[in-house]
């Protein structure tokens, strides 16, 4: 099992996300800085982790998209390696239009940073198979643009087709139909604002976000 | 030239911050203010003399960079440098 994390300029849990995917999974994970153009062989999962990349100049996320290691990124997913993108990094998914949607601003107008009570909507994919069953989860959020966009189309065809993945109980940044987190079409591409790396054992309040690790590391 | 992007929500995306700043301005007694919406200028300057072109280029600037036109609309207006 092997992955690897991006570290874009103004990332700041991509080490947090290590050592959760290496407690987690025993995973070995490398650390790729956004200028690289090639990624390391042979990779299960890449994930995008949260931070203010770019210090979320003109949009959170537009400048990241953009960075040369995204090629890698876009390909390895449509060779179908699992990729995450948490907070942050589903911002800079959903601008690399590699997820549908965008995110806005908190429609309190407010930074929330508290654990959220998340529905598992869909435990049937490469990221939740772990939760065996379960329907909920606590994670941490920490965001000022989490509020999850889509016009009524997108939607309806991402319900239809059981592409979103956690919904919150009780929302907290105005998300349409509660959407806390995404996938592809395809199912390897996840999006996610609430935060799984901060969520991998009990001292931190919640360890289901292992199960995200596991999941996704274990169907590798 | 010099070019002037102006990028705004689209309409019926919900614009917080607008909202915010109206129901601020009613509160110091302009109530009679309405629809508020915030965006963003950006300004530059582009080589050449066809307005045209210019014009072609910056909207392809706007699709891939400059907005996300997802949730956003943008206006382009190009003219000679002042």
């Amino acid at each position: 099992m092997k992955a690897a994390v991006v570290v874009f300029p103004g990332s700041n849990c991509d080490r947090d996300t290590k050592v959760a995917i290496e407690r987690a999974t025993g995973a070995q994970v490398h650390m790729v800085w956004h200028a690289e153009t090639e990624l390391p062989a042979g990779l299960d999962l890449i994930v995008l982790p949260g931070g203010f990349a770019y210090g979320d100049y003109l949009r959170c996320g537009a400048m990241a998209a953009l960075s040369p290691v995204m090629v890698e990124v876009r390909a390895s997913a449509e060779r179908g390696v699992a990729v995450a993108g948490i907070c942050n990094g589903f911002q800079v998914l959903c601008e690399a239009r590699m997820l549908p949607g965008a995110l806005l601003r908190n429609a309190g107008l407010k930074y929330v940073c508290k654990p959220v009570e998340l529905e598992v909507a869909n435990g049937n994919t490469r990221f939740t198979a772990a939760f065996g069953g379960r329907r909920r989860a606590v994670m941490t959020v920490g965001h000022g643009e989490g509020n999850y966009f889509a016009d009524p189309e997108t939607l309806d065809r991402l319900e239809g087709q059981g592409q979103v993945v956690f919904r919150y109980r009780d929302n907290p940044n105005g998300s349409a139909r509660d959407i806390a987190g995404i996938m592809s079409e395809r199912g390897n591409v996840l999006g996610m604002m609430p935060h799984p790396d901060r969520a991998f054992e009990p001292e931190l309040g919640s360890s289901d976000g292992a199960l995200l690790f596991q999941s996704v590391l274990a169907s590798a | 030239m010099k070019a002037i992007v102006h990028v705004f929500l689209k309409p019926g995306v919900l614009d917080v911050q607008g909202k915010a700043v109206e129901s601020a301005l009613h509160g110091l007694g302009w109530t009679g203010v309405e629809g508020v919406r915030i965006g963003r200028v950006i300004e530059f300057d582009i080589g050449g003399s066809d307005r045209a072109a210019a014009e072609a280029e910056i909207r392809a600037m706007c699709e891939k960079l400059l907005a996300n036109t997802v949730i956003e609309a943008y206006r382009v207006d190009v003219g000679p440098a002042p």
